[in-house]
């Protein structure tokens, strides 16, 4: 016997919402890279979550292929980053508004 | 194993089992919940990763409650030891790691329309969790995770034969991330050790004299 | 029936081939080119005739169908060709005519720089023309009907650089199309009552109606009403066509055009089409006694109006114009009075003598250096003597001097009129003494007298000529006899203007026409009018012309009358005055109204309109747009809020 799905549940969406909220009030470009992180996980957890309640190993399987993928996102992200405010020390998020139209 | 190791209990040890797997799912959520609150709230970015970290382990608790030990271990291999390093990497690479400005805030009214959106999404998530519940209940094209062999061996046999084109695909990707970044990151043909003191050592141009908070053109 | 293929082939062939090597054939070869058509087509045309003449009475009527055209639900109107004995004479007179005509423009239009564009538009009038009278049903007929109503309009136009030629032409056009709105009108009456536009079915129906009495209750058969609102309409065609009340006004305008072409397409054809129209119907016509009354009293009062104002005219060709006019009113007085078939011999008569006047005049507005005032000629018949000769033959041809052909025509008229109304007869007989009034006072203008013209300032030039013609110096030639090429044409029509009686005599049995159209028409009702009234009936006539004649000779030798030529008459009884401040002022009023204020305020202010609107929202929209990453995610966030409140308070699943 173990703790009944909707709670995972409701804890996942906790902490996803704590992810969303990050990522719209933090203004370092880190910080807000980190929430996304945050709510990968979260979704992670669902997933793990209904692998259990509906007795499916693909809910694990997909976990898997979120983790290979945040990774290499990860990877491409912070090149991204790095390369953007390489020049600039103390840039916000709000400073690469060139694209304003 | 839990899950095994209370089925072979009597049924006092099932109270035992039961309390324990709250006493689990208890611990697991402060850890993660501590850590998702200090990602959120921390000034210094180096605490964020460091929080961050901390969901990660609460996160792996929950998933090993939930007997998907192979994701709990490759869980915190692959997101703490990799993904945050690389981080703290670029936090330190960057030289982020003072505090935001908040007078500078473009977006002032921001805050509140954004804790507002975020409470909204929770509250729908949650009375959706309870009171709409579409499992289909169709055919698992996988193995039943609670059938026989361990965890390991279901997951990997899943994922070299009914997965496999995913594995393949991601497999590329990690390449090609790999190569993306290395290209994003390289300075051009004159990124030999003689540029860079000539580029430390020239006068700051108009870019990088700018004031922080103002947009560049 | 071969030859009748030839009578309408051979004038489009003339047009394809002057269209495209007009240029390249150049002066006179594309003349000939197109002589050679009308000719060919007249040679077809007698082929026919005579065809159609070894033929028993009662076999004369030939249909040939050409192609299938308008295979529409319920309306099979084919491109076809009737042969009978009324569009017969016309195809006959209009071809010949047509030749005549062609010839002498060859030698008019000499040095024009238009002269290969002249005889495109002269080949294919003749193709509208001849199509128009051989029709086998109206639809096709009205395609000839607008074809030459278009050739009018491009030949009137001809010298467009001159404005005046250019909106005289529009004028003739314009005041067409109001008389084929009527005629549009009366083909969807038509196809609404007997489901079919042909001859046969439509005039076919009403005969044997007549024939057997009936006038309701057969299928097809037609009642008054019916008949009067179809014949009524089609006359309103006619009106616009042939120049009668009120839409004449076209026709003096329409003299802007080269002498040609108001010898050919504004005496002899085009507008004796609203004649030949009003004759086809002729059955259905013998039902709708309303508009046969109509038809009279128009044709008699447009003839005495007409004849009025032509008593003042300085213009040679505008004088001629009027004479038209009138003489087209005496044919529908004859159509309204039931005796079609003078109205036709009328007609002929008219395109004989009337061509030959216009031609006369061409060759005098030739040897006057392009000037047209009568009032700068006189003691002419010096110079000119075979225009001076031809011109007298027609002069008294109109007139009604017997035994020329004029005389027979419009005595057979005038005794139809006495049997249907004595005052109609009345208004002809005026107007009789005032055609040889007006016509002798022409006569004595250009030809007798003193030669005004000598005196003439050469700035009198009259621009009638294109900007192509070189200008006469006035110290220069003498006034000379035109060419060959014009002197043929002329030669053959006095000809016939003296012989034309001869096709119907009434006595003797000579009334060939007579005999030759009568299947065609019902027989004339109204009281007969026995032989020795028309005896009578015609000294009256003769004497009144001769009155008539004497006068304008006698009281013209000078030039100088203001009082017999009042601004009244000479401004043609103010009728174009009338019209424009009747109709166009109004009209201009509404489309400057339209243009100025609706077009560019209502239409121009909803598109430009839905362009600002376009570009405000635009602005509008841009701003969401300002390059912040966190309000982009912050949108992103706003939609997910959305769809999961949308799908929490979802009912059912």
């Amino acid at each position: 016997m173990t703790v009944p799905g909707p709670w995972y549940l409701v804890l996942a969406a906790v902490l996803f919402s704590v992810g969303a909220t990050g990522l719209l009030v933090r203004r370092n470009i880190l910080v807000m890279y980190m929430c996304i992180e945050l709510m990968l996980n979260s979704v992670n957890l669902t997933f793990v979550t209904f692998a259990r309640m509906l007795n499916d190993l693909g809910g694990q399987d997909s976990v898997f292929f979120v983790l290979v993928v945040a990774a290499a996102e990860v990877v491409v992200g912070l090149g991204i980053i790095v390369a953007i405010y390489r020049r600039r020390s103390g840039a916000t998020a709000d400073d690469v508004s060139s694209l304003k139209g | 194993m839990l899950l095994a190791a209370s089925n072979a209990a009597s049924t006092s040890g099932a109270d035992l089992a039961n309390a324990s797997a709250w006493a689990v799912y208890a611990v697991g959520a402060t850890i993660s919940m501590l850590g998702a609150f200090g990602v959120v709230l921390l000034r210094n970015p180096v605490h964020c990763a460091l929080s961050l970290v901390m969901t990660i382990f609460g996160i792996a608790l929950l998933f090993i409650d939930e007997s998907a030990d192979f994701l709990a271990a490759v869980q915190i291999i692959v997101y703490g030891g990799a993904i945050v390093i690389l981080f703290l990497f670029v936090i330190m690479l960057l030289g982020v790691d003072r505090r935001e400005p908040r007078r500078q805030d473009k977006m002032r009214g921001l805050t509140p329309v954004a804790i507002v959106v975020s409470l909204v999404a929770l509250i729908s998530l949650l009375v959706l969790t309870q009171v709409r519940f579409w499992a289909t209940g169709a055919k698992a094209s996988t193995e039943a995770l609670n059938g026989p062999g361990e965890n390991v061996q279901k997951l990997g046999q899943s994922i070299f034969t009914a997965y496999l084109l995913p594995f393949e695909m991601t497999s590329a990707l990690l390449v090609i991330a790999v190569v993306a970044a290395v290209v994003l990151v390289r300075r051009g043909p004159q990124s030999g050790p003689e540029t860079q003191r000539k580029t430390a050592a020239r006068p700051p141009t108009s870019q990088e004299s700018h004031r922080p908070g103002t947009p560049v053109r | 029936m071969n030859a009748a293929y030839a009578i309408v082939a051979l004038p489009l062939l003339g047009f394809v081939i002057n269209l495209v090597l007009g240029r390249r054939l150049g002066e006179p070869a594309a003349g000939w080119v197109g002589t050679a058509a009308a000719g060919g087509s007249f040679i077809a045309s007698l082929v026919v005739w005579v065809t159609m003449l070894g033929k028993p009475a009662g076999e004369r009527v030939t249909d040939l169908n050409i192609f299938t055209w308008f295979p529409v639900a319920g309306l099979h109107a084919n491109a076809g060709l009737q042969m009978d004995p009324l569009s017969i004479t016309m195809a006959l007179f209009v071809t010949g005519v047509s030749t005549a005509i062609h010839m002498y423009s060859i030698g008019y239009m000499h040095r024009d720089p238009g002269f290969d564009r002249f005889f495109v538009y002269l080949n294919l009038f003749l193709f509208s023309m001849v199509v128009l009278v051989l029709a086998d049903n109206f639809l096709f007929s009205f395609l000839g009907w607008e074809g030459v109503g278009f050739c009018s309009y491009g030949l009137v136009g001809f010298w467009f650089q001159r404005e005046v030629a250019a909106v005289a032409a529009k004028k003739a056009f314009v005041t067409n199309r109001v008389g084929d709105v009527g005629f549009l009108l009366a083909m969807f009456l038509m196809f609404a009552h007997f489901s079919s536009l042909n001859y046969s079915a439509v005039l076919g129906t009403v005969v044997k109606g007549h024939a057997t009495g009936l006038l309701t209750g057969t299928p097809g058969a037609i009642d008054g009403t019916t008949a009067t609102a179809i014949t009524l309409l089609l006359f309103l065609g006619a009106i616009g066509k042939s120049a009668q009340i009120p839409l004449y006004i076209w026709l003096p305008d329409a003299m802007e055009g080269p002498t040609p072409i108001s010898a050919l397409i504004h005496a002899a054809t085009m507008v004796t089409a609203g004649v030949y129209l009003m004759a086809r119907v002729a059955p259905m016509l013998h039902y709708a006694h309303a508009t046969s009354w109509v038809v009279a009293c128009t044709g008699a009062g447009t003839a005495f109006l007409a004849a009025t104002i032509a008593c003042s005219q300085d213009d040679i060709k505008k004088a001629l114009a009027y004479s038209t006019v009138s003489q087209l009113g005496y044919m529908f007085l004859a159509i309204g009075a039931g005796d079609y078939v003078d109205g036709i011999f009328h007609m002929l008569t008219h395109a004989f003598f009337k061509a030959l006047l216009f031609l006369a005049a061409g060759a005098v507005i030739h040897a006057m250096a392009n000037r047209q005032d009568m009032k700068q000629m006189g003691g002419l018949a010096k110079y000119l003597p075979l225009t001076a000769l031809t011109f007298a033959v027609g002069w008294l041809a109109i007139s009604g001097i017997p035994p020329l052909a004029g005389f027979w025509s419009k005595d057979a008229i005038l005794s139809s009129a006495w049997g249907m109304n004595k005052v109609l007869w009345a208004i002809a007989l005026v107007t009789a003494g005032l055609t040889a009034y007006y016509m002798s006072r022409q006569f004595a203008l250009v030809f007798t007298g003193q030669a005004r013209w000598k005196e003439a300032r050469p700035a009198e030039v009259h621009e009638a000529s294109g900007p192509g013609l070189p200008a006469v110096a006035h110290e220069e030639a003498q006034p000379r006899d035109p060419t060959w090429t014009m002197a043929v044409p002329l030669v053959v029509l006095a000809i016939a203007a003296v012989l034309g009686g001869g096709i119907n005599f009434p006595a003797w049995h000579f009334n060939f026409l007579s005999h030759f159209l009568s299947p065609i028409f019902p027989a004339a009702t109204g009281a007969t009018v026995s032989t020795g009234t028309k005896w009578a009936l015609s000294v009256v006539t003769t004497a009144v012309a001769l009155t008539g004649l004497g006068l304008g000779l006698t009281t013209w030798r000078t030039a100088a009358h203001p009082k017999l030529e009042p601004n009244f008459l000479r401004k043609a009884w103010y009728f174009d005055d009338i019209v424009s401040a009747t109709v166009s002022g109004p009209l201009t009023a509404m489309a400057n109204a339209l243009a100025f204020v609706m077009d560019t305020k209502v239409v121009d202010g909803v598109v430009n309109g839905v362009a600002t609107s376009l570009g405000l929202s635009g602005r509008v929209l841009r701003k969401l747009q300002n390059g912040y990453i966190r309000s982009y995610a912050l949108g992103i966030g706003v939609g997910l809020v959305v769809v999961l409140v949308y799908l929490t308070f979802r009912t059912g699943s």
